[in-house]
């Protein structure tokens, strides 16, 4: 299989968005979920060295871009969770994966793929991503002499977009995020960090940073387990 | 209930490991009287934020945001009794 990647797309709301990919023609091909906002771009590269190790052994992925995000051009304040999981249930029709892989926040907008095998490492609660980002938010306008509040922004955020941590989010998004959990799907393979996989929370960490160990233990177990149920 | 308070200290330095991604021999070493504030450059006030979202979700506590002062993350000992008064709540 070719480890070089490619990029396609899926087809959404009148954009194209960008998947990276490796092994597009492999017959076991795992759509990747990763995490939401920030949190995103602290594990990217850890996942794409997984998505390399998965194609050393033969093992097709899919990284997407959600509507709003990375690459995309839409906007993201217009984005909510049922707008991802809709994203997420398109990509998946389009590219024809077989498996459904998810990090973090990735695990709230997972499940509009109800036939197909799904795996969660370390799934976040929306509320615990929002408040996150508004005591970012906080603590900016602090250093910058405002006094901001979470009742306010959350009452400001009843009627229009608000900035939180550097992303624009509706009225939709944040009530969505608010009460948010992974929904239950029909086949699901729980990993717990620490226990199933070994590796560090690289999402928390406040600088970007690099875990090969745990790309390698993503990779092996993405591809042990995609062998044993479904594709 | 289920923390006993060695526990929480515990958790304490776990989070410091896993989101400031400060060396596990450094935490270990941590005392009481250890600076945290302004003496670890990893700790700033974004990864403030990380930081108490992560306690209330791993002692299943709530953080209200008033509580909250520049004396707190002064030490390792005043970040442990702030954890530990929440969990008695």
């Amino acid at each position: 299989m070719s480890l070089r990647p490619e990029y396609r797309t899926y087809h959404f709301d009148g954009h194209d968005e960008h998947v990276l990919c490796f092994g597009a023609e492999a017959s076991r091909r795992i759509l990747i979920i990763p995490p939401l906002f920030d949190e995103m771009n602290r594990c990217r590269r850890m996942l794409v060295q997984a998505m390399r190790g998965l194609a050393e052994r033969g093992t097709g992925s899919f990284l997407i871009d959600l509507p709003g995000c990375n690459e995309s051009l839409a906007a993201l304040e217009n984005q909510s969770l049922s707008t991802w999981r809709e994203a997420v249930g398109a990509a998946a029709a389009q590219l024809g994966v077989t498996h459904i892989a998810s990090l973090r926040g990735g695990a709230l907008v997972d499940d509009d793929v109800p036939n197909l095998p799904h795996w969660r490492l370390a799934p976040a609660k929306g509320s615990s991503l929002l408040k996150t980002m508004i005591r970012t938010r906080i603590a900016g306008d602090k250093e910058a002499g405002k006094a901001t509040s979470e009742a306010g922004l959350m009452e400001a955020a009843k009627t229009a977009p608000i900035e939180l941590a550097g992303n624009m989010l509706g009225p939709v998004m944040v009530a969505e995020l608010a009460s948010a959990e992974p929904p239950d799907v029909a086949q699901l393979t729980l990993r717990t960090l620490g226990q199933d996989i070994a590796g560090s929370t690289l999402w928390l960490r406040a600088e970007p940073q690099d875990d090969p160990a745990m790309s390698a233990a993503i990779a092996a177990d993405l591809d042990q387990w995609s062998t044993s149920c479904g594709g | 209930m289920p923390f006993v308070p060695d526990s929480v200290e515990t958790t304490i330095r776990e989070l410091l490991v896993d989101v400031l991604g400060v060396a596990p021999a450094t935490v270990a070493a941590m005392t009481d009287e250890t600076p945290l504030f302004g003496a670890l450059p990893e700790l700033d006030s974004m990864a403030v934020a990380g930081l108490l979202t992560e306690m209330e979700d791993r002692l299943d506590i709530m953080i209200d945001d008033d509580d909250i002062d520049g004396e707190l993350f002064e030490s390792f000992g005043s970040l442990v009794a702030f954890a530990k008064a929440k969990v008695r709540e």
